[in-house]
This record gives structure tokens, C-alpha cells and sequence, in this order.
């Protein structure tokens, strides 16, 4: 077993009890970011309810290929998270296999991010920001550009802040300020990015197969 | 043993223990601006609520003098309208959800289950230094030329037709809500992995279920209210359509998600001071709590009904008429387990040895005027009365009766139940007594009139009203001077105690609860030695009525092992 000493914070008595907890309150933190996201696509659902047609229209606007590369990229980081996970929890030394899949963990979400970057300078080019110059005449054609800008800048908002958390732990563990091994915030720092993942798997077939799929 | 010890140690026989307490653990100003104890945030949060508290209802004195008159002799119309949603935002969001659970909660939790501290101290530091941000924002927005929309936010207008800084007072909203999230999962974790061993979940005090409760519904509502007022921003300074009518958007679907936060966060307000009156009455009146488990179901079942009542907010807003009956019939439901909370605090003073200190006077405020708020909120959830009614001063007094008379009526009781245990020092109760019958006396006065005003169809956010209205008007802004006195009066002796006060000893009250047991003020870590829980709470028994007959104090020691 690692020397856990310097792991424990107050007010835990022991190791073991205080990985669970911070496994325990992430999962509470997901349950009311679910909601968060969730509310978004309520909001989504209800607008797309009432305005079918253009809602497809304005889906077809969409550059399907981005967002399909951008999908593949999360779903890639995400495995490499929970390799680092499982890695991290493991009882042996595995401290540069962490340190790897952190890293390229780290490298896809910053990946996405340019992806997307790119993807949003096409569509300010074909106009498809809300306001006089919008390129689309359809009545709530509008609304769907006006969740797609509000949900996919929430989510990026999220991988953001995913990234730092994840280059932290690089950071700190290359420095061997923190043990990395057994360190709970490995798993909470997985959980936390693999709900963002989870979220884009949600976003994918809402914002890009409008009006492709049928 | 252990009872003899601190019987010595109150008589003055022996020496007091040399470690200083959480209070003097350190007396630079970054030592409480740095701290990670729960105790010393609670202080922190409750300074701030205070200074929230006389911020907006300095706000709503302007508004009150300004109704003396039926066509006002103060205010601008446009200032009105300010001050009254200064007032509302600010006493929803910065006062009543952090009230009770952000101090006393903070303060007790940890003591009440027998732990050092929350499961993340610096969480909750953080979450503190969250609500100074946002209010800093609400208060730009106060400074900057103030907010019009009403605490509501309704769109279209908040969205396309306000001039006002909607923006500053939504994100001071917004910033709030992550502290209240933060909070919520800190004390969920803390319930859960924290308790000492043997507190089993029905030996919690029923406070700490009602912490509890609160805390999932801020956990699983504010997210909603986050997304609400971040679409407004968007709308109004992305300019993305989302409610806008022109573009094919639904006002109305922000009522949807407002109140799918706002009901539930109504409960936000009332279940901890429930929790607190829990605590209050079996103490003053010597009773074991009648019926603990219903309690616990009542608290879980309000919490979890809440979420589903939103829509009679929206009688009169064109939604189905199918959906209204469902949302009047869950709201009839929903009565039930408060119901059945007003019979159990009634039972459990049925032959109990009443005494009326001032946190039993105000504890018996709260369940008189939470009980006329509840069945008023009846008339409320029936769809034929709420459309006369709807957005008169009828709905201005009920929510008022829940949310003033119920829920500060408790969490002034907590406040003079637990004053001795946080500060060590005792008041004057003779004039805690005093503030509590004016308490009570002035918010009936206050807010009595107003039902009948409203009946009459007084609409609520008018600034000027027909004559005939004026006698109900004055009534209540007479009403609202003596409350103000009522409200100034404990910060007064509160003061005084913190100088003047006798030393309290660590149960001034004889209550049960593992809190009692610790010394008042408690210690850093809270406890010497790792509490052990033998037995449910609530333990006050008059002699020859049960088996245990020793007085508190021993029980208590017993449970320290």
C-alpha cells in the first residue's frame, strides 16, 4: 500500500473514507449538472416541437463533418481518461502510463476545442448568427442558431474547464507535488470529463442530424 | 463521570480547559477570511445575510411609506419598481435560501451528526466567497440605476422591453445559484459520510433531515434557474433568440423552467426552518417528538412533491387547462405531509411541560403563521379562486406568511436556541421575549390587511391604488414600522450579550443532541473525543414515563463514550 499521510485533508479520519466521499460528492455535482444541460434541452425540445420544419432546414446548415470529427475526438479522449483512471487506482507504479493518458486527454480536448473554432468561423461566414444578416428565412430557424450557439458555447465553456483540471493534475504530478497513484482526484477529474463527453453525445444527433436523418 | 466534570468545570471549581475555542482560535482578520471551519463560515455567511437583510428591507420601507399615500407622495414610478425588485431579489436570493442553511446549518450539521466538519471545508469557504461576488453584482446593479423586472424576471419584458441593468442583477442571480449548488453537495456528502458511529439515519435530529432535504433541492433545481437566467442574458446581450416572440420563441416557456426552480425553492426556505421548530418545541415543552418517522417521510415527501407543483404559478398564463388541474390537484397533495408536520409540533406539546423562553415564543409564531400561510396557499392551488386572485396582494400575503412569518420566525428561534452554543454568551431573554410577541404582533398587522386588500383586487407591483384601499395600506405600513422594530431589537441585545453576557455552560436549555455536549463556544475540531450515538434524539423524558428517568445531561454523557 502507498503511504496515504500526506493524501489525507481534514476532516477524515482515514484514506479510504475520504476517496469515497469525493467520489460521492462529483456524482452529486453530475446529478444538477444533468439538470443544467438538461433544462438546455428541454428548452431544445419544446422549440423544435413548434418549429419542425425549420428546425430541419437550420440543421442541415450544419457542417456535419465537424461535428463527426469532433465526436470521434471526444469519444478518444474519453477512453484515454478512464485509462488514466484505471491506471491511477491500480495498486502498481504506473505513474508515466498516468501521466501519458492525461496528457493526450488533455491534447484531444484542446483538439476539439480548434475543431470547433473552425467550425464557427464557417458558420459566422454563412451568416448563421441570429440578427438581421441571418442567412436562413424560415420562422424559428433562428432559434435553432440561437440554442446552437448557447448549448455548444455551454459545453465548450465545460471542456474548458476540463482541460485546466486535467492539465493540473499533469502539472502537479510531473512536479511530484501530488502522488498520482491512488489520488481520488484522478477518478473526480474522469467523472467530470466523462459527463462532458456524455453531454456532446447528446448535442451530436440534436444539432447535426436535424433534417439528414429522415 | 464525564457529567460531574463539566458540572465542576461550569461551577468554576476547575480550571477551563487550556485549548482556545473556534472564536479564539485565531484573531487576525486572513484567520477568519482564510478558514476552512464550518463554524467560522457560518459566522461569515451570517454577517453577510445580515447585511442583505437590512438592505432590502430598507428597500421595502421606502416602498411601504410610499403606499401611505394612494397615489404616492415619495417615489418616482420608475423607482418604485426598483426598489420593490431590490427587495425581492435580494431577500429571495441573498437572505431567505442561505438564511437557515448557510448559517445554522453550517454551524450545526457537523455538530449535530458528531463530525469535525463538512466533508469539504474548502468547498464551503469557496461557496461563501461566491455569495460575496454575486452579491457585489446585485448591488452594482442596486448602484448602477437598479433592476425593474420584479424578482421574477419575466420574459418578454425582462428580455426585449426593460431599460434597466437586468443584466447585472440575472448574473448576480446566476453567481448565487453555484454557491447554494456548492453548498447543497457539501452537506449532502457531509450527511452521508460524516455521521459518528451509531447515528443511523433515524436517529438524525430532524434538523439535519431537513438540511438534507434542502440540500437535494438545491442541488436539483438551481441548475435549472442557472439555465433560465442564462438564456435571458443570452436573449438580451447576444441577441439569440430563444423567448422572442417575432422570432417564433415562447415567453412562456421561461415561466416553465423560472418556476420549475422558484416553487421548489420556496421549499428551500421553509423546510430548514421546519428543521429548526423541530428542535425548538420537544426542548421547550420536555416531549419527545410525536411522530419522528412521519416527520422524516413528511420533510421527503414535500421535498420531492415540490418539484412538481410549478405550474399553478401559471393559471392565467394560457397553459393547458389539463395541466392546470394536475398541478391544483398536486398542490392540494402537497398540503398533506405539511399538514401532517403542524399535527405532529401540536402533539408533541400535548402534556408536555411548556416553558416559554424566546425560542419557544417564536417556534409557536412560526407554526401559527405558517399554518395561515399554508391554508391560505390552499385557496391558491384551487384554479377558480387563484384566477380572481391571481397576482393581487392575496398572493403578496400568503408567500409573505410562509416566507417572513414562517421561515424568520424559525430562524430567529434558531437564532436565540443557539446564540449560548455559538457564542457562548446568554441575552437578556426578558427582551428576547418582548421582540418575539412584537415580532409577531407586527407582522400580523403588517400583513393581515393585505389578504383582504387583496381579496378585494388590490394588484400586487401597483404603485398607486383607488381610494378605497388606502385604510388597508396604512394598517400595514404601521404594521411594517413595529416589525422593523421587532427586527432591530435582537441585534441590539445580541450585541449586548457578546459583552455583557453571562457565561452560558455547554446546555443552557437541558436539550438533548450531540451539539450540548461540546463547549460552548465549541472547540476547533468540535469534539474532544469521537462522539458515539447509543439512541434516537428527542430524549426528554418527565420522570416515570418511560425508562430512561436520568436528566439530559447524563443521557448526553452516555452517549460520549
Amino acid at each position: 500500500m502507498t503511504d496515504t499521510s500526506t493524501q489525507l485533508r481534514e476532516p477524515w479520519a482515514n484514506f479510504s473514507r475520504q476517496q469515497e466521499a469525493g467520489k460521492f460528492g462529483i456524482w452529486v455535482f453530475l446529478a444538477s449538472e444533468v439538470l443544467f444541460f438538461g433544462a438546455l434541452m428541454l428548452t431544445y425540445t419544446v422549440c423544435r416541437i413548434e418549429h419542425t420544419e425549420a428546425f430541419a432546414a437550420a440543421g442541415r446548415e450544419t457542417n456535419i463533418w465537424y461535428g463527426t470529427a469532433n465526436t470521434a475526438i471526444l469519444l478518444t479522449s474519453s477512453l484515454t481518461m478512464a485509462m488514466a483512471a484505471q491506471a491511477a487506482a491500480a495498486p502498481e507504479r504506473f505513474r508515466r502510463l498516468v501521466l501519458g493518458c492525461l496528457l493526450t486527454t488533455a491534447a484531444l480536448g484542446l483538439a476539439f476545442l480548434v475543431v470547433k473554432g473552425f467550425e464557427y468561423k464557417e458558420d459566422i461566414d454563412k451568416h448563421l448568427v441570429p440578427g438581421s444578416h441571418f442567412a436562413l428565412p424560415q420562422a424559428g430557424a433562428q432559434l435553432f442558431y440561437g440554442l446552437y450557439w448557447l448549448i455548444t458555447g455551454v459545453h465548450a465553456v465545460h471542456l474548458s474547464i476540463g482541460i485546466v483540471l486535467v492539465s493540473r493534475l499533469i502539472l502537479l504530478g510531473y512536479l511530484r507535488k501530488i502522488e498520482l497513484r491512488e489520488n481520488p482526484e484522478v477518478e473526480v477529474t474522469a467523472l467530470y470529463w466523462h459527463l462532458v463527453d456524455i453531454v456532446w453525445i447528446f448535442l451530436y444527433p440534436l444539432i447535426y442530424l436535424p433534417g439528414r436523418a429522415s | 463521570m464525564r457529567s460531574k466534570v463539566t458540572d465542576a468545570l461550569l461551577n468554576g471549581e476547575l480550571p477551563l480547559p487550556p485549548r482556545p475555542d473556534y472564536l479564539r482560535h485565531g484573531s487576525t482578520i486572513s484567520s477568519w477570511l482564510i478558514t476552512t471551519d464550518h463554524k467560522r463560515i457560518a459566522i461569515l455567511y451570517a454577517i453577510t445575510i445580515t447585511v442583505f437583510f437590512f438592505m432590502g428591507g430598507a428597500a421595502i420601507t421606502a416602498v411601504r411609506l410610499e403606499l401611505f399615500e394612494p397615489n404616492g407622495w415619495l417615489l418616482t414610478s420608475d423607482t418604485y419598481n426598483k426598489l420593490f425588485s431590490f427587495h425581492g431579489i435580494v431577500m429571495v436570493w441573498f437572505f431567505l435560501v442561505p438564511s437557515i442553511p448557510n448559517t445554522l446549518g453550517n454551524f450545526l450539521l457537523p455538530l449535530m451528526i458528531g463530525a469535525p466538519d463538512v466533508a469539504f471545508p474548502r468547498l464551503n469557504l469557496f461557496s461563501w466567497y461566491l455569495t460575496i461576488a454575486a452579491g457585489m453584482l446585485t448591488v452594482y446593479a442596486l448602484v448602477a440605476g437598479g433592476v425593474d423586472t420584479g424578482w421574477t424576471f419575466y420574459t418578454p419584458y425582462s428580455t426585449m422591453f426593460s431599460n434597466s441593468h437586468v443584466f447585472a442583477a440575472a448574473a448576480g442571480v446566476f453567481v448565487v445559484g453555484f454557491a447554494s449548488i456548492a453548498t447543497g453537495v457539501n452537506f449532502i456528502a457531509t450527511t452521508h459520510m460524516l455521521r459518528a458511529p451509531g447515528m443511523t439515519w433515524f436517529r438524525l435530529p430532524l434538523f439535519v433531515w431537513a438540511i438534507y432535504a434542502t440540500s437535494i433541492i438545491m442541488v436539483l433545481a438551481t441548475p435549472v434557474l442557472a439555465i433560465s437566467l442564462l438564456l435571458v442574458i443570452a436573449e438580451r446581450w447576444l441577441g439569440l433568440p430563444i423567448f422572442d416572440p417575432a422570432q417564433g420563441g415562447d415567453p412562456i416557456l421561461f415561466q416553465h423552467l423560472f418556476w420549475f426552480y422558484s416553487h421548489p425553492a420556496v421549499y428551500i426556505m421553509v423546510l430548514p426552518a421546519m428543521g429548526v421548530v423541530s428542535e425548538v418545541i420537544p426542548c421547550f415543552a420536555r416531549r419527545r417528538i410525536f411522530g419522528y418517522d412521519f416527520m422524516v417521510y413528511a420533510m421527503v415527501a414535500i421535498a420531492g412533491i415540490g418539484f412538481f407543483v410549478w405550474g399553478h404559478h401559471m393559471f392565467v398564463s394560457g397553459q393547458s387547462i389539463y395541466a392546470s388541474l394536475i398541478f391544483s390537484f398536486l398542490s392540494f397533495i402537497i398540503a398533506v405531509p405539511s399538514a401532517i408536520k403542524v399535527f405532529n409540533w401540536t402533539a408533541s406539546l400535548y402534556r408536555g411541560q411548556i416553558s416559554f423562553d424566546s425560542p419557544m415564543l417564536y417556534a409557536l409564531g412560526f407554526v401559527g403563521l405558517f399554518t395561515t400561510g399554508g391554508l391560505s396557499g390552499l385557496f391558491l392551488a384551487s384554479i377558480p379562486v387563484d384566477v380572481h386572485v391571481t397576482d393581487t396582494y392575496f398572493v403578496v400575503a400568503h408567500f409573505h406568511y410562509i416566507m417572513v412569518g414562517g421561515s424568520v420566525s424559525a430562524f430567529f428561534a434558531g437564532l436565540h436556541f443557539w446564540w449560548p452554543k455559538i457564542t457562548g454568551k446568554m441575552y437578556p431573554d426578558g427582551w428576547a421575549r418582548f421582540a418575539a410577541i412584537l415580532m409577531y404582533a407586527g407582522f400580523n398587522m403588517t400583513f393581515l390587511p393585505q389578504f383582504f386588500a387583496g381579496y378585494l383586487g388590490m394588484p400586487r407591483r401597483y404603485h398607486t391604488y383607488p381610494p378605497e384601499f388606502q385604510i388597508y395600506n396604512v394598517m400595514s405600513s404601521a404594521g411594517a414600522a413595529v416589525l422593523a422594530a421587532a427586527y432591530l431589537l435582537p441585534l441590539g441585545y445580541f450585541a449586548w450579550s457578546l459583552f455583557y453576557g453571562t457565561r452560558a455552560g455547554n446546555n443552557p436549555w437541558r436539550a438533548t443532541g450531540l451539539e450540548w455536549t461540546t463547549t460552548s463556544p465549541p472547540p476547533p475540531k468540535n469534539f474532544d473525543r469521537q462522539p458515539r450515538v447509543d439512541r434516537g434524539p428527542y430524549d426528554y423524558h418527565a420522570a416515570g414515563q418511560s425508562a430512561g428517568t436520568d436528566p439530559p445531561e447524563v443521557q448526553n454523557a452516555r452517549e460520549v463514550v
